[in-house]
């Protein structure tokens, strides 16, 4: 295998022995679970031989090899783009396949599927361009110049991007300010821009702790659990408004922090993030099982929802001796009221944290969370306390967290245990990385491009968390440092913002 | 203090352990060489499992399950070899093209494929529970007591023997072969062992192959212990297997299964004596107070930061 790597033309007998190995590896690979379904019947398991799948993932192995080799020799960027798409084409096969079919032999349903009607023939056909344009451009070899030419553009990128984060920040904040006066009746779209922005927020807090201080935090879905808990205790059980109880659940949030990293925070990389995991895990065992207080499985329902700040409701029927918030305003009572203060709310929420982010920066106490994520050893030896330092970064970040866990309770109004499964703080640790560790803007396009995005395409449904990992490797292989990855201090001595941007970008 | 009841429970918990054991040599392996945990591991021993419960299907249906001997080492070799191909799948499609970056892309990438090895396999067999009915029933009885017979079942024997024996073999591979000291030299200084020689991408490969090897014989151990699974086993043993190898001292092989002993123990005797259902609770519990007093593990080296 390396040897056919090294030499710059392969022979033909070569290039098949190659082929010939990645068919095997396909086979075996495919034969069982793909091949196989093992279905309940009231006796037991059977089986049932799904031989077409395992073909059509053979081929599309095989295809998508070829396709690498096309690449590796420089044969033809046709060919390539040919062959890519091909294997696109083969692999959605298989997975419409999946789906219950009773003849093996039934022609390739894509061919049904794409020349059905005419949009979603338009719809293959953009399908089919976009990957084709991917593969023709997706240059692996690049001589001399061409890598010249790349490292100029994207050097340039660079320097616009980093000169106008400014302006890019603010388009960005209107944008989202004024969406809700784009989409103001879609009800969906309001409630996909309310989830991504809780996303957002949560990405933002938790970049404090991962981006900043270089604390790997796997179980950052904890102290959003103890934020929406708290106040769906507190509001239910003491009867508590929730502008009282949302600076109660950030504290909350952050008492949790503290005394998690107390103990944790000496250890390193890895092995804080296998016990922040384990305390993540830890938190949402006590909910299921604790149901006395927490209603275990069961979790908490009808939460109450916001006021408008205290002032008006939102519901059709105002209860006794409050107004609605339509006559509050003099305006006709809509349902959509409540969900664009909710989209305001969080908004406001996300942009709090951001703010407090980006002046705790420039404070004494943010250079040393990124001087400690840089260099512990040298951090300690100029008199920085590292416990500190790390427990404050680990509670301001909790306790953004528990604003969101308080938002997201009272917009839900319901939560249950299910919702702060490992997967979410996977989820909410991929966003932060994807963006690129301490971009905040890289936070916002990530949590556009991982929340955005799948819930678009729910008619998907099941083949949704398997793009979804996928797209997660893909992004990682393609761009491992994240999106915008820009990481460097924010503030350097002696060196005006202009200068340092012009001197990186030679 | 019963001590009939004590007996049970340390049988329980040691072939608990067991299993546990067998997949966190695969993260200690792996951790070891490239330093990153590789969070699609607890996947592959689900894959296992699913590869086992599909061979003893097709002898089912070939009618050759009631030649029990043959049955099961058909399905330790097939699982073995299949799963294991995932391993090397795995390592060569999302880990291979980031060894030597950003730390972090890593383990985003693992965290990625463990999502989508999961999907997958629901998707391909069905979110259901797979029940199977017990191949090996019966046991030994060990100690009568007046109100609780102690019992060794012969699949729990199995499983520790079959532990003990894969543990020997491993063992002698590591430390008596070329391959195993190839491991040995990249675990110390990859550069180095690549300058000298030694074939970098293939030993890091094949150490993915045999910890995919040994989780998938830990599949199979569950498929026919417990006698169900499904596509969301791999999550939780996987945890619980990354905490035994951080336990037992990370890189250490003894270690792994020493701390796979301990956490099933600990499982075990917290189910039986106190709850079952903080039984979780207990074994994070454990793990947070070991890395605060010896963050090294039990068996492992302290490491010198160096500056």
């Amino acid at each position: 295998m390396s040897s056919a790597f090294a030499s710059s033309r392969t022979s033909g007998s070569e290039i098949v022995k190659e082929l010939a190995f990645f068919a095997v590896i396909a086979l075996l690979m495919s034969v069982m679970i793909l091949g196989v379904e093992t279905v309940d019947r009231p006796t037991g398991l059977e089986l049932a031989v799904r031989w077409d799948l395992v073909l059509i993932a053979i081929g599309s192995t095989v295809i998508g090899r070829l396709a690498l080799i096309v690449r590796r020799e420089g044969i033809s960027r046709l060919a390539q783009a040919i062959l890519i798409t091909l294997a696109a084409v083969c692999v959605f096969e298989m997975f419409v396949r999946f789906r219950e079919m009773d003849d093996r032999w039934a022609p390739p349903v894509v061919l049904d599927m794409a020349f059905g009607s005419v949009s979603s023939m338009i719809v293959t056909l953009c399908f089919l361009a976009i990957v084709f344009a991917i593969a023709y451009f997706s240059m692996k070899e690049k001589s001399a110049a061409e890598v010249d030419e790349s490292t100029k553009l994207s050097s340039k990128i660079q320097v616009a991007y980093r000169s106008n984060t400014k302006k890019i920040g603010l388009i960005g904040i209107i944008f989202f300010i004024i969406f809700p006066f784009l989409f103001g009746e879609n009800r969906s779209a309001i409630d996909l821009a309310t989830l991504v922005m809780i996303y957002i927020m949560l990405g933002w807090g938790l970049n404090i702790v991962v981006g900043l201080a270089g604390l790997l935090d796997l179980g950052y879905v904890a102290f959003y659990a103890v934020g929406a808990y708290s106040y769906a205790l507190l509001s239910q059980n003491f009867d508590l408004s929730f502008w009282l109880c949302l600076p109660l659940a950030g504290i909350f949030a952050a008492s949790f922090g503290i005394v998690l990293g107390f103990p944790v925070l000496r250890l390193r990389g890895d092995y804080l993030a296998i016990v922040t995991l384990g305390f993540g895990e830890i938190i949402r065992v006590v909910l299921i099982n604790w149901y006395d207080l927490t209603g275990g499985p069961d979790g908490i329902s009808s939460i109450e929802r916001p006021s408008f700040f205290g002032l008006a409701e939102f519901s059709r029927r105002v209860p006794e001796g409050s107004i609605g918030f339509g006559d509050l305003m003099g305006i006709e009572y809509s349902s959509m009221h409540r969900l664009i203060f909710l989209y305001y709310l969080i908004l406001a929420l996300a942009l709090v944290t951001n703010f407090v982010t980006m002046r705790l920066r420039k404070l004494p106490i943010g250079r040393a969370w990124e001087a400690l994520r840089e260099d512990e050893i040298a951090c300690r030896s100029l008199g920085i306390n590292p416990t500190n330092t790390k427990l404050s970064a680990f509670a301001i970040g909790a306790m953004f967290g528990g604003f969101a866990g308080a938002f997201f309770a009272t917009r839900q109004g319901f939560i249950s245990p299910e919702s702060f499964t490992f997967l979410e703080s996977a989820v909410i640790l991929a966003i932060v990385v994807m963006g690129g560790m301490g971009s905040q803007i890289g936070v916002v396009l990530a949590a556009v491009v991982m929340i955005g995005f799948p819930e678009m395409f729910r008619e998907l449904a099941e083949y949704r968390m398997l793009i979804f990992g996928a797209g997660m490797v893909a992004i990682m292989l393609w761009r491992p440092r994240g999106l915008l990855s820009f990481r460097d201090p924010t503030i350097l001595l002696n060196m005006s913002k202009k200068e340092k941007v012009a001197g990186e970008a030679k | 203090m019963d001590w009939a009841y004590f007996l049970q429970q340390l049988i329980n918990g040691l072939t608990l352990g067991a299993i546990y054991g067998l997949i966190a040599i695969g993260y200690t392996m792996v951790y070891g060489i490239i330093g990153m945990i590789n969070f699609a591991h607890g996947e592959i021993y689900m894959i296992g499992a699913f590869h086992s419960l599909i061979t003893f299907l097709i002898c089912q249906a070939a009618g050759i399950s009631g030649i029990l001997p043959l049955t099961l080492l058909l399905m330790l070799f097939v699982s073995m070899i299949l799963t294991s191909i995932y391993g090397w799948g795995v390592e060569r499609v999302a880990y291979r093209p980031l060894r030597g970056s950003f730390r972090l892309a890593a383990l985003i990438s693992a965290i990625g494929m463990s999502i989508f090895l999961q999907n997958f396999v629901q998707i391909s067999q069905g979110a259901r529970v797979k029940p199977m009915q017990p191949l090996i029933e019966g046991g030994i009885t060990l100690m009568r007591s007046p109100n609780f017979d102690v019992q060794l079942s012969y699949m729990q024997i199995i499983i520790i023997l079959l532990t003990f024996v894969l543990m020997v073999v491993f063992s002698t591979l590591i430390a008596k072969t070329s391959l195993g000291r190839a491991q040995r030299a990249c675990e110390q200084d990859r550069t180095m062992a690549g300058l000298l020689g030694v074939n970098v991408d293939r030993t890091i490969s094949t150490t993915f192959v045999m910890g995919a090897a040994l989780a998938s014989v830990a599949g199979m151990m569950v498929t026919l212990y417990y006698g169900v699974i499904d596509f969301y086993i791999g999550f939780l043993a996987g945890v619980k297997a990354f905490t035994a190898a951080v336990l037992g001292g990370i890189g250490s092989l003894p270690g792994a299964m020493l701390g796979g002993l301990l956490i099933g123990l600990i499982e075990a005797f917290w189910s039986g004596y106190l709850t079952i259902e903080y039984k979780d609770v207990a074994t994070f519990g454990i793990l947070v107070l070991v890395l605060i007093f010896r963050p090294w593990g039990l068996l492992g080296k302290p490491e010198v930061e160096k500056v």
